[in-house]
């Protein structure tokens, strides 16, 4: 037990020598850390409550993903079926209750219909399901239905689409460290220390920016307007002070084909976007705009009509403007938004947390006065408790400290508020091996046994029950890292982490000091 | 130097003798306990009940009803403020707005804080949190999740390392232990948030370990004094882990207390329901887990009857009164 042949001994004082060193770039700050040249050095990170910043938890509307793969295979279907030679003829086409049905009016086509259909689904994963579900019912009507695995492999597919959106919406903010991760099947999380203006941000990664320009529809009448019954092929959508207009369904061209978007100014110098279309899309605007010169078409951000300016001349080059009741900021906001593309799906802030960097400032300060005399009353307190054994008890809590800083920056650590919390108690309970040791060599001492059969006893009996406890210690920090959210894991972090260096520093270290110090002075009795 | 010893050496005082008047005290106080959660409820924060909050500071304490006349103003529903220890320091809690999208609640949040600065110039908006309804519900289930899965993994544990009376009467003991932190919250009406979902499974961390450390005691003496009955192992027990009882409560408790009056008013409540904990965790383990012991009816086991292979399986056995 207390024999501690040289090796152990070496290695035992190199890992506290890596445990202190690895601590020196997260306790140095940034500034000091890059001057000494070890910025690349691991470092504890600081949660948001004690940076400053704000966390974001958007939430994806699973409908609305339903709904545009319903609309975009109505399109698809649509133009198919008159693409087949023969053509096929459908009619009836509904996307309601969450599937496209349509009739087909030839029922010797029924079957040729229902190949077609079929050959647009696609198989999900490894089973060999499918993503659509193709069905005749009455004899010549086809339905169509998502299946749930394909409803979950479309919203697998649109919740990357914007996690990449948002990632690059928050870059172009030029913000430093964002964190921006799927959250479960329908969520993105987004972090983002030191933010002037968290509302600002919210307003940019939220917004879907559908951009969409297409042709007024001048034939709707007044009435058709204001009973919001559009012709066919047409629909109506509404100005930005609810004022109604038809336009058609088909665009002529809509963001995807959209190259650049940046903030600028028309003749009257009010702030516009400008954008710039790819060829492709430039052509075609040039065609479009060339066969409908004279009349209106309608600029469409997020089914809301900006304007419908009237085409005076035929639009080449794939230059435009988009002017509207903009502000600078908002302008420019937009042209970040379109620039980045549109949200493959509509995100919706269901919870937000803003903490200004004063405050964190604060809780810092705080933190490491209250860290700072809780170690000197209880190092004093064991000091005056054990004597010589209180020193050591006390070495192996402040080398802990230095210790679980360091694991923490080796594994890319957050420190939060409740951390500190943890970090603290971790302190208070780290003592409490030393002092199961301690009671246990007074306790030996006591019933006469001598002084190495004394100490020998008293490591052997406690770690027994520093095991014991610690385990069931490491149980409850287990299940609040798994289960907890938040401030809950910042506190199992370091929590978990204390519970297994303490170990090392308050029974192994400890054990080295006493053992050295018995064979040295071979003491006759103790004073503890 | 005379090294402090807050435990006299070899302490004999009967705690079991009082246990017929801790049953009976800690079953009465957790019923208050209990029907205090039930009747006055919790005072949620926002984590768990969804809505708004915006923290303010301010140079001088406000008076809260000028304040909340000038949010009430608004009309933007049931106002609630709160002081955190610091009179300076305002948390000001609404509900979200109807129409829950970005743009309503940022607009509210910006509404809030233009009145207050217009009746107060010298406010600054350190802390905003919205949850939402959905969120809040998830985090109420979660956590209440949490707590009940380590209650029962360390009941679990208790049972496998040592009999199954260990693993009920430490059940028991924690159950106490939380319900008595809820009780506290109850009756103080403080916020339950998030972080005291952690100082609750920090409670209960430590008052297990603290009922493990006695319960290794028993578990050693009833193995050493065969003889002795539950009485007074559980006695001995106890009296001998006293001075760590006491020394390990003390140093947790100096850290608690600076984290109390150093860790600023964010970390208040959390280190209050430790604070808490830690007093009621103690007593748990002495009247509580290590009492029900005897009321479970452990025993120390006898030396068991030498197992015996084969021609002499079936013979009967003699007890002899020598004993090597």
């Amino acid at each position: 037990m207390l024999n501690f042949p040289r090796w152990k001994v070496f290695s035992i004082w190199l890992a506290l020598l890596a445990g202190v060193l690895f601590s020196i770039p997260s306790l140095i700050g940034e500034t000091n850390a890059k001057r000494f040249g070890v910025e690349s050095l691991p470092r504890i990170n600081l949660g948001l409550d004690l940076s400053g910043g704000s966390h974001i938890l958007l939430e994806a509307d699973t409908a609305d993903v339903t709904k545009s793969r319903l609309a975009a295979m109505e399109d698809t279907i649509r133009s198919e079926m008159a693409r087949a030679d023969p053509a096929i003829e459908i009619g009836e086409v509904s996307t309601t209750n969450g599937q496209l049905s349509f009739f087909v009016r030839d029922a010797s086509q029924v079957d040729a219909a229902f190949e077609k259909a079929r050959s647009h689904t696609a198989g999900v994963g490894t089973t060999g399901a499918r993503d659509w579900d193709v069905a005749v019912v009455d004899a010549n009507r086809i339905v169509m239905k998502p299946t749930t695995k394909g409803l979950a492999a479309f919203v697998n597919e649109a919740m990357s689409g914007a996690v990449d959106v948002v990632r690059k919406r928050i870059d172009a903010l030029g913000t430093r460290e964002p964190t921006i991760v799927r959250q479960g099947s329908d969520r993105i999380l987004v972090e983002v220390p030191g933010v002037e203006n968290p509302a600002e941000l919210k307003a940019l990664i939220g917004r879907t920016a559908k951009l969409e320009f297409k042709l007024v529809d001048l034939n709707a009448s007044e009435a058709q307007l204001a009973e919001g019954r559009a012709p066919v092929g047409s629909q109506i959508l509404k100005y930005e002070n609810g004022s109604p207009i038809a336009v058609q369904r088909r665009a002529i061209i809509t963001g995807t084909q959209l190259t650049k978007a940046s903030q600028s100014y028309d003749q009257n110098n009010q702030p516009t976007v400008a954008i710039t279309f790819n060829t492709e899309g430039a052509k075609r605007f040039g065609r479009v705009t060339q066969e409908n010169v004279g009349k209106p078409f309608a600029i469409i951000l997020d089914n809301v009509v900006l304007s419908a300016p009237r085409i005076n001349e035929p639009i080449m080059g794939g230059n435009a403007q988009i002017s509207g009741s903009f502000t600078v900021q908002s302008a420019q906001a937009l042209a970040i938004a379109l620039q980045s593309g549109a949200l493959p799906v509509a995100l919706k802030v269901v919870e937000e947390r803003t903490v200004e960097a004063s405050l964190g400032a604060d809780s810092i300060r705080a933190g490491i006065t209250a860290s700072a005399i809780a170690s000197v009353a209880i190092v004093l307190f064991m000091l005056v408790t054990y004597g010589r054994f209180g020193i050591y008890a006390d070495l192996a809590v402040i080398l802990n400290v230095f210790v679980i800083l360091s694991v923490m920056a080796l594994f890319n650590g957050t420190l939060t508020l409740p951390g500190i919390a943890g970090f603290v108690l971790t302190i208070g309970t780290a003592v409490d091996a030393n002092v199961l040791i301690n009671e246990r060599i007074r306790e030996e001492r006591r019933r006469g046994r001598n002084v190495i059969q004394a100490v020998e006893l008293g490591y052997k009996e406690a770690s027994r029950t520093i095991f014991e406890a610690n385990a069931t210690h490491g149980i409850s920090g287990t299940v609040m890292l798994l289960m907890g959210s938040g401030p809950v894991k910042g506190f199992a972090v370091v929590l978990l982490i204390g519970i297994v260096t303490s170990v090392f520093t308050a029974v192994t270290f400890t054990r080295m000091l006493v053992a050295g110090y018995l064979r040295r002075q071979r003491p006759q009795t103790l004073h503890i | 130097m005379r090294l402090l010893k807050l435990i006299p050496d070899d302490t004999n005082i009967d705690f079991v003798r009082l246990r017929a008047w801790a049953f009976g005290l800690t079953a009465l106080l957790t019923v208050v306990a209990v029907a205090t959660v039930v009747t006055r409820g919790l005072n949620l924060g926002v984590d768990f009940v969804g809505g708004l909050m915006i923290e303010a500071k301010f140079d001088q304490a406000p008076p809260l009803n000028k304040l909340r006349s000038s949010i009430d103003r608004l009309n933007v529903g049931d106002v609630q403020l709160q002081q955190f220890g610091d009179k300076k320091i305002v948390s000001i809690r609404l509900p979200l707005p109807k129409n829950a999208d970005e743009g309503a609640t940022n607009a509210e949040v910006k509404r809030v804080q233009t009145a207050v600065t217009a009746s107060f110039p010298d406010a600054a908006f350190t802390r905003t949190d919205t949850v939402s309804g959905k969120v809040s519900g998830e985090l109420i289930w979660k956590g209440s999740l949490a707590v009940l899965i380590a209650v029962f993994a360390i009941a679990l544990w208790g049972w496998f390392r040592f009999e199954w009376q260990f693993g009920f009467s430490t059940f028991v003991a924690i159950a106490h232990d939380v319900l008595m932190t809820l009780g506290f919250f109850a009756v103080t009406r403080l916020e339950f948030d998030l972080t005291i979902v952690a100082a609750v499974l920090t409670i209960v961390g430590y008052s297990i370990n603290d009922k493990i450390v006695i319960d290794d005691r028993i578990r050693e003496n009833m193995r050493k004094y065969r003889q002795m009955d539950m009485r007074g192992i559980v006695n001995l027990s106890v009296n001998e882990t006293l001075p760590r009882t006491v020394m390990t409560s003390l140093t947790i408790l100096l850290a608690l207390a600076s984290l109390a009056l150093f860790g600023g008013h964010v970390l208040r409540g959390l280190t209050f329901a430790m604070i808490l904990g830690v007093v009621v965790g103690t007593y748990s383990s002495i009247y509580v887990s290590s009492s029900l012991l005897i009321t479970l009816g452990l025993q120390p086991q006898p030396l068991a009857a030498p197992k015996v292979k084969g021609v002499a399986a079936n013979a009967e056995y003699v007890p002899t009164n020598e004993r090597r």
